[in-house]
This record gives structure tokens, C-alpha cells and sequence, in this order.
């Protein structure tokens, strides 16, 4: 667990804030989706939180892009998109930061740097590779940060980019969030080795694990790997070992796992974690705490109203937005 | 006006558009140190520099994807495959990338990307290089997809395709690059969604794109020595298809055949072929004939092969056929 001492009070409340908000956003998309108000495809991030807040806190959010899987709604989140706009993309409401055409996998704002949630495994790490060549070939000062799970790893998508990011010296930085399952495979039943991270150093790009339950040491590492993408058009591979308390999507019962395991994940949660070390430092109480928490829960409460008086789209809307 | 071949066509576009605007690059294999695989590239590297020029490795579902990523950020990628067959293994980048960012996203994003090379059946080269793929692409919304069949064609069209803000995929033909047509000196562009009467006529219709047009035009010489007066249609885009101008001609001849090289099954020339039936039905006079491929992988022996694809004695068959013509 990495020290917080020498972050100013804000930024560290700023984190804990932002991941708590997304476990509350997720277990009210759980709960609505129980509800039958969301339906089809809904990939809860309860657990991961570390990793996209540590990600976008390390991101410059003027230049920097970012790209990930279909698992998107914390990203959207750290990146700074209105939890009322992705509660009601999740409802398919007009609303939606995709105008209820993309869904819970394809949360989307150009401006804010959110360049979307990809449903195919894999299919955004060439993009991203592209993003980073035209930021490079701009010579706008940004870089691109790639997100994708443990079951990606094995497509040919991660494989063939990585080897064209590393000749072209393209200012990007591979994130592996590594939650230790693709669906319902175990990762030791899927990959040849047991440590990922070394899939990067394959290709000359400078590899290595990062705790993923730690919001410090993501945000410290993503830091170190943008500045040398930035400066150095260097890029690089990170694999981040992080849990998913919940199963892959709704409709997975996830039985494939113990409980004793899912429990000893829960005992180093990142808010947990997080928290805990703010206590220590004074940062932080108990009762101050609890109010943010009952502030956050509000929050998305209101999402959940926005999304509900929210208007569907107009169904001439089905063929607007297919051709530029 | 200046006669030229039809790679050189592609090449003036590359050139001209590389000029106007600095955003256009182009990507493939073997396209910047080796001047392209069909020379379609050549002179582009020492010209405009291994920034805009750049070959990558044979890894066509990265560098498609790259592309499509770069074209998001604002960049005009021309991307050559060295033949579509090999983009199979890069169509997913295209599909569920390049043609549904947009919508997905509601708008936010565009994708001025063209994906460019020979498709279609060549010569000798065995099943896995020979085979039309129009239909892989035409079938998706999102995408706008052309088939020249002459050097002036591809030049405009290409030059239109690299300014469009949508993914574009530039089908053209390896039996095609040396073919010579007139082009001329001053610029000009060919507007994605028209098609081109080639040859006017009275008496039937023949409807094709790509290639097989150039055996459409002798066909119809042929026909006009036996008394029969033919339209030959170049479709030139296949998404959008023009269909005004197919159907303005079939309403006048009252007959049509559809050419095209692919296999016939839920191929692009049987869904014009229904087009027209279902839009025409009270035009028609004869059942829209379609010559297609025979419905088999390519073969090797060049005997077969040459019969598996239409031929001018297969369109003069059926255009006799819709003529009601066939015993004279």
C-alpha cells in the first residue's frame, strides 16, 4: 500500500469521493436492472473502482484520451460525465450521454476525452493505437490510455497493436485490468503465463504490475507511463490486478468462483483501503464519511429520476447519426 | 486528353489529395519502400516522407484498426489492403468500429477513412486471392462502398472518397490496373451515389460494376451486330446505389440482366436483381436475369476458372433471354 502523505487533502478526498460514487452508481444499475428499467447487457465495475479513478486522476484531461471495453460506466465517471447521463443511456432515454443509442457498453463524450466503450473483446486496442498515432502526427501533447480486461489479452487486436505502438513510437499507455476472470474463465485457465504484464515486454514496450486495489499506486504509475508517452513517444504496458465483486454481467451467477475468494478480495476493497489510510492521516472521519456517502447515494438517486422522467428518443431518430 | 492507366488514375488522386490536404496519409503493406504491391503508391514515399507514407507489418486487423482510430482523431487514412480477401481478417475494425462509432455515440464522432485495393477474381492465383467481397461491405449501414470500372471513374471517385467524412471502401480490380482510359489534365471529382450510363440502348438493360462492365460494353457490341440496342449501366457506388438511374433504364427497355463477378448467393447483384423486380414489376417484360460466378471456390486451372466467372458469351445468353431473342 503506497503512502498518501504529499497529496493535498483535496485530491485525495476528490478520489475517495469519485470511486465511492461509482459502487453506489453500479449497485443502483443493478438494482434498476433487476427492476427490468435497463435491459440486455450490464457489466458492473464494483471493485475495479481503483483503477479508473487512479487512471483519469493521472490523465491530463485537456490532451489525453481514453478508450476502453464494454465495462464502461466507472470510466465515464472518473472522466467526468454526469452520472444523470449515463443512468439514463443505461434506461436508452434521449438523454443519454449517447442520446440512448449506445447502452450501457458505449458511453461516450468527445470532449471530455470518454472516445467509448467498445462490446467487442479487444476491438478498442487498435483504435486506441490510432488515436495515439494522430495525436502524435498533431503533435497536440496528449496521449492515449487504452483500457481492456484479462480476456483480451489473448486476442490478436492487443497483440498487433502493441507491436505497431512499439515501432511507430506511439504515445499511448496499455492498461490491463486484470479482475482475474474473462466471463466465467479463470485467467490461469486461459493464458500460457501466469504473470501478463510480461505479454508487453515481448514487445520492447516497458511492462509491470500494479495493485490495482491500491488508487495511489494506479494513479502513481499511470502518471510515470503518460509523462514518458508524452514526452518520449515512448509507450507502455500495465497490468493492473484488480476483482470484480459481481459476476460478468447481470445474467452471470458468477458460480464459478469460491466465496472465501470473493471475501478476501472484499477485505482489501479500494474504498476500503483508501479510506482507512485517510483515517489514519485525520483526513477524514467516520461521521464525515457516512455524509459523503449519503450525499453520493442521493446523487444517484436523482440519476435514477432523471433517467426516469427522461423522454425516449423520437423513433425517427433510428436513422440519424449513421452518416457524417 | 491525356490516356493513362487505371493505377495511374488511383495515383493522381493519392498525389492531388495528399497535397490539398495534410490530414491524408497512407498506410499499408509494402506501400511506401517497395512503391506498393500493384505500384499503385509509387513515388508517394519520396514525395511526401515516411509520416504520410508508411508501410506496416502483415498485420491487417492493427493497422486497419489503427487507422480507424487515427480517422476519429481527425485523420484522413487511406488504408491499402493488398488484396480485400486479406481484410477478412480485419472487416470487425471496419464493421463494428468504423461503421457504428457514430451512431453509437450519437453523433460525436466521424470517420473519413478509405480502405482501398483489388477484389474480385484475378488470374491463377487459386481460391483464397480470387473472389469478389462487395456484398461483405455493401451490407453495411455506415459504410459507403465504390467500384469503378475505368481510369476516369477511379480517379474521381477516389479523390471524392478521400473527402468524404465516412468510412469509404474503394473496391478495385488487379485485371483493371493496366487498363488505359482518358483522363483529363484539370481536376475534377465524382460524386459518391451516381451511376453511369456507358452505352446507351433501347432494348435491354445490362447492369454491372467493377471489371465486369468492360465485358458488359463488348457484350453489347456483340448484341448490336444481331440487331439487339443495349444500356450498359455502371453502377460505379454500390452504397448508395443510384437506383434512379437503374430503373429510369429498365422502365425504357423493359428488360435487365445483372453482371456481377461474386458468387449469386445473397450477393450484391441478386439483391439488385430483386430490387428491380419488386420496384419495376409493372416495367418488366422478362424476369431479371443475373450472371454471377458459378457457385464454387476458385479454381486453379485456368480453363475452369475463366468458366467459373461471367463471360461476354454467358451476358449475351441472358440478355438474349430477357429479349425473348434466344433462337434467332
Amino acid at each position: 500500500m503506497r503512502p498518501i502523505k504529499g497529496y493535498d487533502k483535496e485530491v485525495l478526498h476528490s478520489l475517495l469521493k469519485e470511486m465511492l460514487l461509482i459502487r453506489r452508481f453500479e449497485e443502483k444499475a443493478g438494482q434498476m436492472y433487476g427492476l427490468k428499467k435497463i435491459g440486455g447487457f450490464c457489466h458492473l465495475y464494483n471493485g475495479q473502482e481503483a483503477v479508473c479513478s487512479g487512471v483519469a486522476a493521472a490523465m491530463d484531461r485537456g490532451v489525453d484520451r481514453l478508450l476502453t471495453g464494454y465495462r464502461d460506466h466507472g470510466h465515464a465517471i472518473s472522466l467526468g460525465l454526469e452520472p444523470k447521463g449515463i443512468m439514463a443511456e443505461l434506461y436508452g432515454k434521449a438523454t443519454g450521454v449517447s442520446k440512448g443509442k449506445g447502452g450501457s457498453m458505449h458511453m461516450f463524450d468527445r470532449e471530455k476525452g470518454m472516445w467509448g466503450g467498445n462490446g467487442i473483446v479487444g476491438g478498442q486496442i487498435p483504435m486506441a493505437a490510432g488515436v495515439a498515432f494522430a495525436q502524435k502526427y498533431h503533435q497536440d501533447g496528449g496521449a492515449t490510455v487504452c483500457l481492456f480486461g484479462d480476456g483480451a489479452i489473448h486476442q490478436g487486436a492487443f497483440h498487433e497493436a502493441m507491436n505497431l505502438a512499439a515501432i511507430w513510437k506511439l504515445p499511448a499507455v496499455f492498461i490491463c485490468e486484470n479482475n482475474q476472470y474473462g466471463m466465467g474463465t479463470s485467467v490461469g485457465r486461459a493464458s500460457s503465463v501466469k504473470d501478463l504484464f510480461i505479454k508487453g515486454q515481448a514487445y520492447g514496450i516497458p511492462s509491470k504490475m500494479v495493485d490495482g486495489m491500491d488508487v495511489i499506486a494506479v494513479l502513481e504509475e499511470v502518471k510515470a507511463a503518460l509523462d514518458t508517452a508524452r514526452k518520449d513517444f515512448q509507450p507502455s504496458f500495465l497490468e493492473i490486478k484488480t476483482y470484480r465483486y459481481k459476476g460478468h454481467s447481470m445474467s452471470d451467477p458468477a458460480k464459478y468462483r469460491t466465496k472465501e475468494e470473493t471475501e478476501s478480495f472484499l477485505q482489501q476493497d479500494p474504498i476500503l483501503l483508501l479510506k482507512t489510510r485517510m483515517e489514519d492521516a485525520g483526513l477524514i472521519t467516520e461521521e464525515q464519511y457516512k455524509e459523503l456517502d449519503r450525499q453520493l447515494k442521493e446523487e444517484v438517486m436523482q440519476a435514477v429520476e432523471f433517467a426516469e422522467s427522461s423522454p425516449e428518443p423520437a423513433l425517427s431518430e433510428m436513422y440519424s447519426d449513421i452518416y457524417a | 486528353m491525356a490516356v493513362i492507366t487505371f493505377r495511374e488514375a488511383l495515383r493522381q488522386a493519392l498525389d492531388e489529395e495528399m497535397t490539398r490536404d495534410k490530414e491524408v496519409i497512407v498506410m499499408g503493406e509494402e506501400v511506401a519502400q517497395y512503391d506498393g504491391a500493384y505500384k499503385v503508391t509509387k513515388g508517394l514515399l519520396d514525395k511526401y516522407g515516411p509520416d504520410r507514407v508508411l508501410d506496416t507489418p502483415i498485420t491487417e486487423l492493427g493497422f486497419t484498426g489503427l487507422a480507424v482510430g487515427a480517422a476519429m482523431a481527425g485523420i484522413r487514412p487511406v488504408v491499402e489492403w493488398m488484396t480485400i480477401q486479406f481484410g477478412l481478417l480485419a472487416i470487425d475494425q471496419l464493421i463494428n468500429n468504423a461503421a457504428k462509432f457514430r451512431y453509437m455515440s450519437g453523433g460525436q464522432f466521424k470517420f473519413p477513412l478509405v480502405i482501398r485495393g483489388p477484389n474480385g477474381p484475378a488470374e491463377f492465383l487459386g481460391s483464397q486471392h480470387s473472389q469478389s467481397f462487395a456484398s461483405y461491405f455493401v451490407h453495411v449501414p455506415g459504410f459507403k462502398v465504390v467500384a469503378p470500372s475505368t481510369p476516369y471513374d477511379a480517379k474521381g471517385l477516389l479523390k471524392a472518397a478521400i473527402r468524404d467524412d465516412n468510412p469509404v471502401i474503394f473496391l478495385e480490380s488487379e485485371m483493371s490496373y493496366g487498363h488505359k482510359g482518358e483522363v483529363p489534365e484539370e481536376e475534377y471529382l465524382i460524386e459518391i451515389g451516381k451511376a453511369d450510363v456507358k452505352r446507351a440502348g433501347t432494348d435491354a438493360t445490362l447492369i454491372s460494376f467493377s471489371k465486369p462492365v468492360l465485358m458488359c460494353l463488348t457484350a453489347a457490341e456483340e448484341l448490336e451486330k444481331q440487331g439487339i440496342s443495349v444500356e450498359v449501366i455502371d453502377l460505379r457506388s454500390l452504397r448508395p446505389l443510384d437506383r434512379e438511374t437503374v430503373y429510369a433504364s429498365v422502365r425504357k427497355t423493359n428488360r435487365a440482366v445483372v453482371v456481377d463477378e461474386a458468387w449469386p448467393q445473397a450477393s450484391v447483384g441478386s439483391w439488385i436483381q430483386a430490387e428491380i423486380m419488386k420496384d419495376c414489376f409493372d416495367d418488366l417484360d422478362a424476369p431479371v436475369e443475373l450472371v454471377a460466378s458459378e457457385d464454387v471456390p476458385m479454381p486453379y486451372n485456368h480453363a475452369l476458372e475463366l468458366e467459373v466467372q461471367p463471360t461476354v458469351a454467358k451476358i449475351v445468353a441472358a440478355v438474349k433471354r430477357v429479349a425473348y431473342k434466344e433462337k434467332e
